[in-house]
């Protein structure tokens, strides 16, 4: 080759051919160029849909984003399950990457088609998406899907026994997860804290959960035991509103909380062994003596803090068994009573003293207890039920669900025969339905609204339908028939019901004139409702403990208008569930501590 | 007459310079007596950052080993990932990524189009190629969202399936650079300047090559044929046909005649992997990000990028963050220890077109 070379000269003419051509790509801003359908640009939140989980936040390797609370202006709700909290991005650290997307639970936060933005303020790098551009949810483009998502929104599912079989028995339902299972449901929570929230105890729900997918079942137990000294018994039967606020739940399966934390207790499967593993510290008695009346959950927490922190207290139980309402209200198919007995006997070995059959005004009367202790707690729960206010209530074989479950766990018989009716929609009946059935019985339950109106648990309504339970939405009992003898239950008569919009509140059920039904059954079973016992207070206390509505009124602190006496449970809050109760006994302990320590 | 000696200071910011850094030249004349690199412009530590991240926020950090071919380091990544984890990929998976890595090499082949030809006074070539490169970045926004940082390649597959119609799309475009670069080559290979200039410069002799672990193009061109698609196949380079380009002499011009015919083998595979495109999943998917552990382990991660051979060690101790990640990139050694090698007793003319025929990417070297 030569300098000379002519092909080496000509041949790079080519180049003439473009001459006067189109340049072929196109100046963004002044020409404007679409982006493709999944472009990367400046992200758009739904303000809505957005929870304020913070997921996003927390994925940013570039710490791009901040949670930020907004004005009222933008309308952002802050009910359960949202923190109020949104997104807010710094577009000096951002890389769109879009993980921050890919990892949003409920598909609220994506990118746009945006990418172009021009300002001479330069402090508009911070961007509220969302809020800085509502014209955004326009320009959508690179979005959260189901399918895409990196969350796995299916809940790993719970073995049971199955529908048919567990009629023959009261063998627990729920079989538990194992190791394998466990650390794959726990490994679907993104530790956003939501629950935590919501949980009227505040159990530190994410943390426990990262133990047990990081394989820490002990460090999982003790993180429980932290404000739970019942977690077993929680984790088999907690009205679980954690679950419900779930960020996962938004577009998928809740994160079963509640079998995790049933799975991390399991694992001890002794008193001894729970605590060996929670090895809490006891303080030295500090001389004051606490006495506890009833054993329910609020007590038996109270207790169980209260002796850590070095108090003498003393628990008053009329009953033979400790739990309250847990223990002879629950069906042992939900939670067996070795359970309890193994939890109540890990506190016992703590130091808490438990005076069984010691019924309050009758074994020992308040006012002995009240003077023998610097300071009283009352948690006496909801035990007596209420009337159903129709005719032939007073029937044999019409019996309160509360009565007829305290007999079958109390381990006496009790026939309901071959029909049995239920009444009312909540926990209760359908734990009165499901034991019925498992005397063979044809269970009816009978509740006033829809089956989406009831109060009691989802799982619960599908097991009872698995064991053949019907459910027959809107009737309204009108009186229940006796027989030739005038003793016993023949038939119930009900109305059918529709439901009317009610101005400002849930759909109110009216009865249909003329649909009267008559149903013969052999048994009647009212689960509309408890109330608590006060006969206990003497005249003096009465006058000293105020009482409303058949609720003991505390401050927020659990403190009674007796400043000595302090209460809990049921028989405080309207929400009526165990882990409520077990918020009212923490708070107590904190609140009693305080009141006596600065004596 | 003595010839003065001079030191010159080449970069970090010079249009010639593959990046940011910068070669200290000592010079007689213009000829080069002493070579000393300079890196260190845009350290960010890439490797102590991730040690820093979880899982899945590393895998958005890697592309910024190379911004010119962001896809290799997130392919051997996820493959040493893949090894610990015992992660199958599907099928599909594998062939989009090798899709998306056969895509990176062609645009970054585009570009040193630009640069091999720009460094001579050639403009028009880069002109056309960085243009027409455009197209190929236009396929990555559809396909991935993203322009230059694609973020796609992730541990299990890969992000996001393809679009509707995608496949046609890169079909057209490949027919298009195909006949574009054509023009390329009767506008470089053709030109007697650029034959002149390429020729008996910069040479690597084969001794030198094995000696260094020169990797890529640059071994290619030193007729020494190695090729991590070939030797050690990956994701589905094992089903396609394709040749390795190997040329004698180890100078520039060895090594433009390797990427001459690489760059149309690639636009070969381009072809043959959408037109055998399986169907099924694209990502055999990682558990929640928060909560993605990786067994204790390590393993190494490797593919031919298109500097050369490019690998990850990557060491878990069984936690969500990675213990430690060592890039072992080509730029190293062609940008540090080769380049100070070749550079002496060259032309002061030839450094940057010498440093464009090696494929140097700063970034890498200073990981």
């Amino acid at each position: 080759m030569s300098f000379f070379d002519l092909k080496g000269i000509v041949r790079p003419l080519i180049g003439l051919s473009q001459f006067g051509k189109n340049p072929h790509t196109k100046r963004l801003d002044v020409l404007g160029k679409d982006t493709a359908d999944r472009y990367r640009g400046f992200h758009y939140n739904d303000l809505e849909a957005c929870i304020g989980c913070g997921n996003c936040s927390t994925i940013c390797m570039n710490g791009a984003i901040d949670m930020v609370e907004l004005a009222a202006e933008f309308n952002i709700s802050q009910a359960k399950g949202n923190s109020g909290l949104r997104p807010r991005v710094d577009y000096g650290r951002c890389c769109w990457c879009a993980l921050c997307v890919d990892v949003c639970p409920t598909g609220s936060l994506n990118l746009t088609k945006e990418y172009n933005y021009v300002s001479p303020d330069p402090n508009t790098f911070l961007w509220t998406p969302g809020v800085d551009n509502p014209y955004g949810k326009d320009q959508l483009s690179f979005v959260s899907t189901k399918e895409t998502s990196l969350m796995t929104f299916d809940r790993v599912p719970m073995r049971e026994l199955d529908g048919t079989e567990r009629v023959k028995s009261f063998a627990e339902v729920v079989l538990g997860y194992n190791e394998e299972e466990a650390r794959a449901e726990a490994s679907r929570c993104i530790s956003c804290g939501l629950c935590t929230e919501v949980c009227p105890d505040h159990m530190h729900i994410p943390e426990y959960i990262n133990a047990i997918a990081r394989g820490n079942d002990q460090d999982a137990l003790r993180i429980i035991y932290d404000n739970n000294p019942l977690p077993e018994m929680c984790g088999k039967v907690c009205t679980r509103r954690c679950e419900d606020v779930c960020a996962i739940a938004v577009r998928g399966e809740a994160v079963a909380i509640r079998w995790l934390k049933r799975y991390a207790t399991e694992q001890a499967q002794t008193a001894d062994l729970i605590q060996e593993i929670v090895n809490p510290e006891i303080k030295e008695a500090n001389g004051y003596k606490v006495g506890i009346i009833g054993a329910g959950p609020s007590g038996l927490t109270a207790a169980y803090y209260l002796a850590l922190r070095g108090f003498d207290v003393t628990v008053f139980e009329a009953k033979q068994f400790a739990g309250g309402m847990t223990m002879y209200g629950i069906p042992k198919y939900r939670l067996p009573m070795d359970s309890l007995n193994k939890q109540v006997s890990y506190l016992q070995k703590i130091g808490v003293k438990i005076k069984f059959n010691t019924r309050v005004g009758k074994e020992i009367s308040f006012d002995e207890i009240y003077k023998n202790h610097d300071a009283v707690f009352i948690g006496i729960g909801f035990e007596k039920p209420w009337k159903l206010g129709i005719p032939g209530e007073d029937l044999e074989n019409a019996i309160p669900a509360v009565e007829y479950l305290r007999m079958i766990n109390d381990g006496e018989s009790y026939d309901v025969g071959k029909k049995v009716v239920v009444i009312g929609g909540g926990n209760v009946a359908i734990d009165g339905a499901r034991v019925a059935a498992r005397h063979d019985a044809d269970v009816t339950i009978l509740y006033r609204r829809r089956v989406e109106d009831m109060p009691a648990d989802w799982e619960e309504i599908e097991g009872a339908e698995d064991e053949h339970v019907h459910i027959h939405p809107q009737a309204i009992p009108i009186r229940i028939i006796a027989d030739k003898s005038g003793k016993k239950v023949k038939a119930i008569e009900y109305l059918e019901a529709e439901m009317i919009a009610e101005e400002g509140g849930r759909p109110r059920p009216v009865p249909i004139e003329g649909s009267e039904t008559i149903m013969e059954v052999d048994t009647v079973i009212g689960a509309i409702g408890q109330e608590a016992d006060y006969s206990f207070l003497t005249e003096e206390y009465a006058d000293k403990i105020e009482v409303n509505r058949g609720r003991i009124v505390t401050n927020a602190q659990q403190q009674t208008s007796d400043a000595k006496v302090f209460a809990g449970g049921d028989a405080v809050n309207k929400t009526a569930d165990a882990i409520s109760a077990i918020a009212d006994g923490f708070r107590a302990v904190k609140s009693i501590e305080a009141f006596l320590m600065k004596k | 007459m003595r010839e003065k000696s001079t030191t010159l200071y080449l970069g970090p910011q010079h249009p010639g310079i593959t990046g940011n850094m910068m070669v200290k030249l000592q010079l007689e004349g213009d000829t080069i007596v002493k070579a000393t690199t300079h890196v260190g412009y845009l350290h960010r530590a890439f490797e102590k950052l991730i040690e820093r991240r979880n899982w899945m926020q590393t895998t958005t950090i890697l592309c910024r080993f190379c911004v010119p071919e962001p896809d290799p380091p997130e392919a051997a990544f996820a493959l040493a990932v893949e090894q610990i984890e015992g992660r199958e990929v599907p099928e599909r998976g594998k062939y989009l990524r090798s899709l998306v890595l056969e895509l990176a090499r062609l645009q970054s082949f585009m570009l040193w189009y630009a640069g091999q030809s720009g460094s001579t006074g050639l403009y028009t070539v880069g002109q056309w190629s960085v243009g027409d490169r455009n197209y190929v970045l236009d396929l990555f926004e559809e396909l991935t969202g993203g322009r230059i940082y694609h973020m796609y390649i992730w541990p299990g597959g890969v992000r996001r399936d393809i679009p509707e119609g995608f496949e046609d799309k890169v079909l057209r475009t490949m027919d298009y650079i195909e006949k574009r670069i054509d023009d390329y080559d009767r506008m470089m290979f053709d030109s007697a300047i650029f034959q002149k200039r390429a020729q008996g410069v910069g040479i690597i002799t084969k001794e030198k090559a094995m000696e260094w672990g020169v990797v890529g193009a640059p071994l290619r061109g030193c007729g020494i044929g190695h090729d991590v698609r070939k030797d050690n196949p990956y994701d589905a380079y094992d089903k396609l046909d394709f040749e390795m380009g190997i040329f004698e002499g180890g100078d520039v011009w060895a090594r433009a005649r390797v990427r001459q015919f690489e760059i149309r083998q690639t636009i070969s595979m381009i072809r043959q992997l959408i037109q055998n495109l399986p169907s099924g999943d694209y990502l055999n998917k990682m558990p929640n990000p928060m909560k993605w552990t990786i067994p204790a382990g390590s393993a190494y991660g490797k593919v031919e990028s298109v500097r050369g051979e490019f690998g990850f060690h990557v060491v878990s101790d069984g936690s969500d963050k990675p213990r430690r990640v060592h890039a072992r990139g080509p730029a190293y050694v062609h940008g540090v220890s080769l380049l100070e090698d070749v550079l002496i007793g060259q032309n002061l003319a030839d450094v940057s077109f010498i440093m464009n025929s090696l494929g140097v990417c700063p970034p890498e070297i200073e990981r």
